[in-house]
């Protein structure tokens, strides 16, 4: 069977799979139950400093996104870090590590941006065991206004500036976490690597309000009539962070940058897909708010048989497979030509595929008087729209046009790989 | 005009091949991959799942349903399989509607169940259609342990010991492994040669060697097997049938268990003998399985006699139905008074103060073939082994009256008699032989 383990920035594990900073990581007795189960490593419950812990809403913290049959598809909380005392995290986490030496334990930090603050919790985490630390610049909510979280996060000259300080303090390896709250995330990427970061792990949530009650006319989750926007997370959100997460691995700049990746991961493909996209480990939070901290074994069992599949033996050789075929638009070949074909066994009729494409331009589905549906290669520029809303799985394909082939709509020949930069139509093409 | 349903008498061949294959195709055709992820869709990943605790071999469902919804059947049957290596047979003959799916929470919220055999199907058939075999032997132990009786119990025992580095001896009367898997269980449940299939697959795992044509008590002696093994494990399942006792005889009084064997190690069942009128006497899976599958070979009626109400029966309601719906008449409250050569006569009952008496009244109904399936009985028992109800007797591990000895399975105390019950049975003997056998125990 393939071997799980997994290295990050030094920080070993037995599996890449880590539990984000979040509640199912704010207590040994949580954390304890977690390796027991399987995970590889955790992210403790971001600590904040010393003194009165903060306080949490004492109505409901969760939002969700269902779908017709309820599977949660997105979460959305307003929830600040944790609210128990710092020397009770700090005597947990140094058991908790003592009687788990080979699993990975992380602490994530967020205090006032001032250097002294960010040196005494330091301080308070050397002999603890812990393997490093990360630096929470990415909650949006409630500590954001209050200076911390996000508010650093959108700032790269802070995100620098901390994460300067935490190398100037300790010696823990030092992963920053990103909002993605943000306009490129290469511009917080790049601070953190500025500032010395070991790695950068995202995404953190993102800001949202998931419903209005039309009764009360409240957002919700609603507070005594009243609604805050909060972050949102789960499946959701894993094409927006993963698309971020290869915004940083193929960037020339932050290549180099390990990456823990983070947003909506719930089974093994997304784990697999998020390392193939550039990203060292990932971090679960939703999956196991949801389902519990059993769904690890299924990402175990997908992750091997994948790799054994693969004739993969070792999970880094996943990493970053896919980050040199993710490329720029002006990249991509406009001489491929594909066409939709449907296959005739498979069709149920239901007419969508005629419908969607007649309704956004491109009228290539014929409706013949038989009821049946053909694609009008004159017609069909390939967008894939009739694949993606027909309810019958492989029913529409895309065929590849040979070279040499004509493409009926265009009556040209398919030609070699030729791209916008060099498009006749576009007059800021260099010729020659 | 050739032979017909309507055909008097007692004939083969009532139906074209062409429409006994058909008739005898799978109950539940296997699910497709589409099929597949959106029956496991439904599944809620429950905590401690009740499906779980109602399976007898404790397969994680929850887990192994998660993995096919992402896209591992394979992963899957490893799940399966690790708890339940006749996982594939059990997929196809469990009665679910009164384990796993009886309890899973979607039942319990809309009548409308998980279909967790089907999604075990559908897993384990992916896994053994690759070929090969999933699990290694652990070095070898030089040990050895004779297995008497290749049904599931003997089997999963079996397979367990040789996991385990023991050399096995699987012993059984039949010239074939599989127990009632091959002989017994209805065609239509585990259609093509899955038996033998399976079989062959399980010995896959290497170490068991197969000694058919071996019969307990006949060629061969306990007290050899003793002498020879360093234990012994006995699923001989029950061999006997219970007598009838009502006066008169019929031309044609046989046992639906043999009647069901002999039907199922026909290729094509063309040749296999049935009644235009049948009557099946009894209440369990054994007189539905006889009674479709009469009514499946071309007999004109098929009618289930069973002595007390429904409530009382013990095929399942899904069992009973799927009898109706094939077009067998179960009458209830009518138990067997007397036989001519071509008649069965019914006594009408009713239970009266908690007690089962013929009501007075009685019908008679004309049967060409009267198929008994009143229980199976233990037989063949080695005298040494104390009994109980009429079964070995077992300890919670297994253990008979006799140190060395283990039994499992139907001919051995506790559980139902059922395939799962059989395997997890053999499974957890296995167990604790090799408990033993290492020292352990
Ligand atoms: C007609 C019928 C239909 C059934 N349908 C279902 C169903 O749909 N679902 C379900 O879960 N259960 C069903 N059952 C019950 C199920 O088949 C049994 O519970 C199960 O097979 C028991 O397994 P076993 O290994 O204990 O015994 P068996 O399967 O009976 O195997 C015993 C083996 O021991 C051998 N043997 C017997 N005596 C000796 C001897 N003296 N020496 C050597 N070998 C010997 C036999 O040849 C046989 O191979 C059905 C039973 C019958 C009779
Ligand atoms: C209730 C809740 C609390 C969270 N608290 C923290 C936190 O204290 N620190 C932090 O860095 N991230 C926190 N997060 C963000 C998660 O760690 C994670 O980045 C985000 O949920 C995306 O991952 P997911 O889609 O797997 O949930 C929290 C998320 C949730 C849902
Ligand atoms: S999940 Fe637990 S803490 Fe939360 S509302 Fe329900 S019972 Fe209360
Ligand atoms: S959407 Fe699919 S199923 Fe419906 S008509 Fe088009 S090809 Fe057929
Ligand atoms: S009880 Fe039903 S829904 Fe719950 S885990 Fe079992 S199969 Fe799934």
């Amino acid at each position: 069977m393939a071997d799980l383990s997994s290295e990050f920035i030094g920080i070993k594990s037995p599996n890449p799979f880590w539990l984000a900073s979040a509640p199912p990581t704010d207590k040994e007795y949580n954390v304890r139950r977690a390796f027991e189960a399987g995970w590889g490593g955790v992210v403790w419950k971001t600590l904040g400093e010393a003194g009165p812990p903060v306080v949490n809403v004492n109505g409901p913290r969760y939002g969700a996104i269902h779908g017709a049959d309820r599977r949660l598809l997105g979460l959305n909380n307003i929830e600040l870090i944790t609210d128990r005392p710092l020397e009770v995290n700090i005597e947990e986490i140094t058991r908790v590590k003592k009687d788990y030496p080979d699993h990975a334990v992380v602490v994530s930090l967020m205090v006032p941006c001032e250097e002294g603050p960010w040196r005494d919790i330091l301080r308070r985490l050397e002999d603890t065991g812990a393997d490093g630390v990360e630096l929470n610049f990415g909650c949006p909510h409630g500590m954001a206004e209050r200076g911390m979280g996000s508010a650093v996060g959108q700032v790269p000259e802070y995100i620098q500036m901390v994460t300067e300080w935490v190398k100037k303090h300790s010696d823990f390896p030092c992963i920053v976490k990103l909002t993605p709250n943000i306009t490129n995330i290469l511009y917080p990427a790049k601070a953190a690597m500025d500032g010395g970061a070991d790695a950068v792990s995202l995404i953190n949530t993102i800001n949202s309000i998931t419903s209005v009650n039309l009764d009360t006319f409240a957002p919700e989750p609603t507070i005594d009539g009243w609604g805050a926007h909060g972050g949102y997370c789960g499946p959701a959100v894993k094409p927006i962070a993963m698309n971020m997460v290869a915004e940083i691995a193929r960037n020339p700049e932050t290549a180099k940058l390990p990456i823990s990746g983070i947003g909506g991961v719930t089974t093994w493909r997304d784990a697999a897909e998020f390392m193939a996209l550039g990203a060292g480990n990932v971090q679960v939070c939703t999956a196991a708010m949801t389902y519990g901290f059993k769904i690890v074994q299924e990402m175990i069992s997908g992750l091997s048989q994948y790799m054994d599949e693969k004739g993969i033996s070792n999970v880094s050789d996943i990493v970053g497979r896919a980050v040199p075929n993710a490329k720029d638009w002006q990249d991509l070949n406009l001489n491929y030509v594909t066409k939709a074909v449907i296959d005739q066994d498979k069709c149920i009729k239901c007419g969508r595929c005629h419908i969607v494409c007649e309704d956004t331009s491109h009228q290539a589905i014929w409706m013949h008087e038989d009821r049946t549906f053909e694609v009008n290669d004159a017609e069909c520029v390939a967008c894939n729209l009739c694949v993606n809303v027909c309810p019958v799985e492989d029913c529409i394909t895309m065929r590849e046009l040979d070279l040499g082939e004509i493409d009926e709509r265009t009556g040209k020949k398919v030609e070699d790989y030729a791209n916008w930069t060099t498009h006749p139509n576009n007059i800021g093409a260099s010729c020659g | 005009m050739s032979t017909n349903p309507s055909t008097p008498g007692i004939a083969a061949g009532r139906l074209s091949a062409a429409q006994v294959a058909s008739n005898f195709s799978d109950l539940h055709p296997p699910l497709t991959d589409h099929e597949a992820r959106v029956a496991a869709d439904r599944c809620y990943f429950c905590h401690d799942a009740p499906c779980m605790e109602a399976c007898p071999t404790s397969i994680d469902i929850p887990l192994f349903i998660r993995q096919i919804s992402t896209g591992t059947p394979e992963a899957a049957a490893h799940t399966i399989f690790s708890q339940n290596i006749l996982g594939g047979m059990c997929a196809r003959v469990c009665p679910t509607e009164t384990l796993c799916e009886e309890v899973c929470v979607r039942e319990e919220a809309e009548g409308k169940p998980v279909i967790i055999g089907q999604l075990q199907r559908y897993a384990t058939d992916r896994l053994m259609a690759r070929g090969g075999h999933p699990y290694a032997r652990a070095a070898s132990t030089g040990k050895s342990v004779a297995v008497v009786g290749a049904g599931p119990a003997g089997l999963a025992c079996a397979h367990r010991l040789a996991m385990h580095g023991h050399d096995v001896t699987l012993f059984d009367a039949r010239p074939k492994g599989g127990g009632l898997n091959e002989y017994g269980i209805a065609a239509y449940k585990a259609a093509g040669d899955f038996a033998q299939q399976e079989l062959d697959w399980l010995m896959g795992v290497g170490g068991i060697t197969c000694a058919y044509d071996q019969r307990l008590g006949d060629n061969l002696a306990l007290d050899a097997l003793q002498a020879e093994h360093d234990a012994v494990f006995l699923a001989i399942g029950l061999a006997g049938v219970n007598a009838m006792t009502v006066s008169g005889a019929h031309d044609a009084d046989i046992s639906a268990v043999d009647w069901i064997s002999d039907m199922r190690q026909s290729p094509n069942k063309t040749d296999i003998p049935v009644g235009r009128n049948v009557v099946v006497i009894g209440g369990g899976m054994t007189a539905v399985d006889a009674a479709v599958q009469a009514k499946l070979l071309g007999a004109e009626t098929v009618t289930i006699a069973y002595r007390r109400d429904k409530a009382a029966m013990a095929a399942s309601v899904f069992e009973q139905d799927l009898a109706s719906s094939k077009g067998v008449r179960i009458l209830y409250n009518a138990a067997p008074k007397s036989l001519t050569a071509d008649s069965i006569t019914l006594a009408r009952t009713e239970t009266r103060d908690g007690k089962l008496v013929e009501t007075g009244e009685e019908m008679t109904l004309p049967a060409d073939q009267v198929m008994r399936a009143i229980g199976q009985t233990l037989e063949g028992a080695p005298d040494i082994l104390a009994l109980e109800n009429g079964k070995i007797y077992v300890n919670e591990t297994g253990q008979t009256s006799v140190d060395g000895i283990w039994a499992g399975g139907d001919c051995a105390t506790g559980g139902e008699d059922l395939t799962v019950t059989a395997v997890a049975e053999g499974r957890d003997a296995a167990e604790d032989i090799h408990n033993r056998l290492m020292g352990k125990g």
